[in-house]
């Protein structure tokens, strides 16, 4: 089962639990698992269309899914996947 | 509501002071105690935007990491983020509204020109809107002269 470690805003949907075990092949699956165990953190990972939300980063340990194969990243039993908030703004 | 300390404030308007006419922007860290949030330290970082750091900033990945990693040393809960709104004021714009997350508390240091500090804070709601989160301000009304006096 791959690890996903949960960042501390998202705590609160996960029972603040800060690390997950998931059954999943790739990372998209492994997201769904997380949101369907947790449904109330599904709009907070997932836009209107399914896909994995723009302001998320999601490493599979050092990497960013955008340089390997986005939602299709494959994951094995021992892989660690960090959800990492895209801190960002401005003024207008 | 949400109180910050005082060095912790002067820190976090020393920075929008000193990055002005950029963002800067920054994490808070404390402890939550009957729903009062207490920031008692906060992670200056860098605004890592590309192109108009003037109107946005953004946080890398890296510094994310470092800011979880800080609050785990410490002991201390990772309770916000701050930036600033050079020369706009503290309300946060539909920029701010789709980037944000629950839980935090989004705390905007309006700046401008002639030395005049506002303070907000914010927080997303099950709706995703910015609710306003009430923030302790005399204190940080004398931080703010004592800041733009340095």
């Amino acid at each position: 089962m791959a690890t996903i470690l949960i960042p501390t805003p998202l705590r609160k949907f996960t029972e603040n639990q800060s690390k997950l075990q998931v059954n999943a092949g790739t990372i998209q699956e492994a997201l769904q698992d997380l949101a369907s165990n947790f449904p109330d953190l599904k709009k907070h990972l997932f836009d209107e269309n399914g896909k994995i939300r723009t302001f998320l980063n999601v490493f599979v340990e050092e990497d960013d899914i955008r340089d390997l194969q986005q939602g299709e990243t494959q994951v094995a039993h021992d892989t660690v996947v960090s959800i990492i908030p895209a801190i960002a703004g401005g003024s207008i | 509501m949400i109180f910050i300390q005082l060095d912790a404030c002067e820190k976090m308007l020393e920075d929008a002071q000193s990055t002005f006419p950029d963002e800067c922007c920054g994490f808070l860290f404390g402890q939550e105690i009957n729903g009062e949030r207490h920031i008692s330290e906060i992670m200056i970082v860098d605004n890592a935007k590309e192109g108009d750091k003037r109107r946005r900033f953004e946080i890398t990945a890296k510094d994310y990491l470092r800011a979880e990693r800080f609050s785990l040393k410490f002991q201390l809960e990772l309770l916000g983020v701050y930036h600033s709104h050079p020369s706009h004021p503290a309300i946060p714009s539909e920029h701010d509204r789709v980037a944000a997350l629950p839980f935090f508390s989004y705390v905007i240091v309006s700046i401008f020109e002639d030395h005049k500090i506002d303070v907000r804070s914010w927080r997303l709601n099950d709706e995703r809107q910015f609710d306003p989160e009430a923030i302790n301000a005399p204190p940080l009304e004398i931080q703010a002269s004592n800041a733009l006096t340095h």
